[in-house]
């Protein structure tokens, strides 16, 4: 499996924004040409989410996604399945993103094995914050996985090198107050949370929650070293964009960041 | 019936404060957004030197004998003892202002969001009762008010939606998933995360992450510290057994608290067979905490299905899962039909229309009776049933559920 964090750190060396496309893992018969388009567009890496029944840090559009993945009988083991391959035959990481209950369900040990076995380089877990992460993370390092944990403006500046220290891969700073969901502007917290973890950092930093479209990916790249993107599309994907409309908007995004 | 001490302090204490981590045994935790520790953590400070402070103390008091009607009655229901063969007690938490339990805890959270220096309150709620409650605690303190309930939920309890409002509350319908209390109160959460310098979740039961299953039980825990007092000045001892329904669980753990040092008075939960997470879930985490859960294989939460909106509920509080785990307390789970069936004798044999959750706990007690035979029994009547009659005529009327009518 690829190494996400030495793979982001490579591509920040060589001077380029990060982009971090989301898809949300079993929501039509096309989604891993989906995750495939992310790839060949220029995504950095690619998040994949597992839909879980009760995502409380997602906003409609996302919940919608998981509604309508769920309905079409997705599961983990489905989603795992599907994406075998997939990083090692594009070169592009994975990162999934679900709720820890999949993982508490099905074992730390055993979830940990399962993404590493599918060939998923990382994860992310909003509901498991530093406090409580501690016997998913011993259990992902052992397995390879990286688990990248989230920092959000409410946290006190002591807590963001606690949270740097135990995160993998890269750090996901949650621009704003308030669940995934497309905004107008960027949250003036967006830059501000950017700078705070460049502050204690080395790691990567990438910012999420509320990125819209390719002038906000840009405009937080300013500070951050990148940008996670996950409502616009699926808004896109679930109003019936197709997968080369869908790839080529990621491509536009990718040029904007590389123009600045 | 012999009068039993509470254990020695230095023993572990039932039911008392969970480990630093917010954990009753393996259950509890602070499972979040990280948005959000912060503001559990503020939270957790403010309830533990709140609950140290006598002044604080003294004004929940005078708000609960002011205003909320405190201390509720125990009443000796005698014809239904009668027909039952055993002596039952009921604790009347239907007399209090709003009409059930639910006020202890919202007056207590009230106060705190207020001391906090939180202007706005959010709310889920399933019935309607913790929504109503809500609304009059921040009518009365001068705090905005949201209630997220779902959208099922508000169309079965729409006086209820009715009354939020006229209190100035905003109600919101919660519009994913099942639409009912467990959407409520992730549609709750979402906006806490959205809004959470200013407001505080008040949230309804003794679920959630730490300090609130924890803090929910401290306010509720006037329901058994009274009802202990009582029963022992009415009885000259302790009940032999003390019931309630549970749905997240805040009656139950209310009068639980006040018997739990007893180790002679057996504590049972009645839950809906179609919501039994106690009895029949697997350990999980949702809505903050690790604890018994309805989910499938692959840790997908089930949709929980019962005649009553408070208890159409997939999880259960953290406590109960460890009371449940230690055998201290028993859960079993009774059906809608029996619960009917509850409902209606309770209001023949003593004029007393119960909520349709309390129902539940009369419902284990009728069908016990025989192993109840000449035991004293205390169960929590903790809500009034007059939201519920649309609903009962409803079922009655298309010849009731499973055939019983």
């Amino acid at each position: 499996m690829i190494d996400l964090e030495a793979h982001l750190r490579a591509a920040r060396s060589a001077g380029r924004k990060l982009l971090v496309p989301y898809v949300s893992g079993g929501l039509d018969d096309e989604w891993v040409d989906l995750v495939r388009a992310f790839a060949d567009a220029g995504a950095d890496a690619i998040e994949v989410g597992i839909p879980f029944s009760d995502p409380v840090m997602d906003g409609p559009t996302i919940q919608e996604a998981s509604v309508v993945a769920l309905g079409r009988g997705t599961t983990p083991t489905s989603v795992l399945h599907d994406l075998r391959g997939v990083a090692d035959e594009t070169g592009v990481p994975i990162v999934v993103m679900t709720y820890y209950n999949l993982a508490y369900r099905a074992g730390d040990v055993r979830f940990a094995q399962q993404l590493a076995e599918a060939g998923v380089s990382g994860a992310i877990l909003p509901d498991l914050p530093l406090e409580e992460v501690g016997p998913w993370a011993e259990a992902a390092d052992r397995a390879g996985v990286a688990s990248v944990l989230l920092a959000a403006p409410t946290a006190p500046d002591e807590r963001l090198p606690c949270i740097c220290a135990r995160s993998r891969g890269f750090v996901y700073a949650v621009s704003l107050l308030g669940v995934t969901g497309e905004r107008t502007e960027l949250a003036a917290t967006a830059t501000v949370m950017a700078e705070r973890l460049k502050a204690v950092t080395d790691l990567p930093v990438l910012v999420g929650v509320g990125i819209s479209n390719a002038a906000q990916a840009v405009e937080a790249c300013a500070v951050a070293d990148g940008v996670i993107m996950a409502s616009v599309l699926m808004r896109m994907r679930l109003e019936g964009t197709s997968v080369t409309d869908l790839g080529a908007y990621v491509a536009s995004v990718r040029r904007a960041l590389d123009e600045g | 019936m012999a009068l039993s001490e509470p254990t020695m302090p230095g023993a572990s204490r039932v039911m008392g404060e969970p480990d630093p981590t917010g954990r009753f045994g393996r259950f509890g935790g602070r499972f979040v957004p990280e948005t959000l520790v912060p503001a559990c953590a503020e939270l957790e400070r403010a309830f533990r030197t709140a609950w140290a402070d006598p002044g604080f103390r003294g004004e929940l008091d005078h708000l609960g004998r002011t205003y909320a009607g405190r201390p509720s009655l125990l009443y000796e229901a005698s014809r239904l003892s009668e027909e039952l063969g055993l002596r039952l007690l009921l604790k009347r938490e239907d007399l209090n202002h709003t009409g059930s339990h639910k006020i202890n805890n919202v007056l207590g959270q009230a106060l705190l969001a207020k001391r906090m220096g939180k202007s706005h309150v959010i709310a889920e709620t399933g019935a309607g009762q913790h929504g109503v409650a809500s609304a009059t605690a921040a009518a009365l303190l001068g705090l905005e008010c949201t209630v997220y309930m779902g959208e099922v939920d508000m169309a079965r309890q729409a006086l209820n939606v009715f009354r939020m409002r006229l209190l100035g509350a905003r109600v919101v319908p919660a519009l994913s998933g099942s639409r009912t209390l467990k959407d409520a109160v992730n549609e709750a959460m979402r906006a806490w995360v959205a809004d959470v310098e200013r407001s505080h979740y008040l949230l309804g039961s003794v679920m959630g992450p730490h300090p609130y299953p924890w803090m929910v039980r401290e306010f509720h825990r006037v329901i058994g510290d009274e009802a202990r007092e009582q029963c022992r000045e009415m009885t000259g001892g302790d009940p032999d057994v003390v019931v309630a329904c549970v749905g997240g669980g805040s009656n139950a753990a209310g009068i639980f608290a006040g018997f739990a040092e007893l180790p002679d008075v057996r504590l049972i939960g009645v839950e809906p067979a179609g919501g039994a997470a106690a009895s029949r879930g697997i350990p999980g985490v949702v809505h903050g905490s690790v604890s018994f859960l309805l989910q499938d294989e692959f840790g997908q939460v089930q949709e929980a299905h019962s005649v009553s909106a408070g208890l159409d509920y997939p999880g259960v509080g953290p406590e109960h899962s460890h009371l449940a785990d230690t055998g201290r307390a028993e859960y079993h789970p009774v059906t809608d039909a029996q619960v009917l069936d509850a409902f209606g004798l309770l209001a023949r044999t003593e004029g007393i229309i119960p909520a349709l959750e309390c129902a539940h706990a009369l419902s284990w007690i009728v069908q016990e009776r025989e192993s109840l035979r000449g035991q004293t029994v205390i169960m929590n009547l903790s809500g009034r049933g007059d939201k519920d009659v649309a609903q009962v005529q409803e079922i009655l009327e298309a010849g009731g559920i499973g055939g019983v009518s």
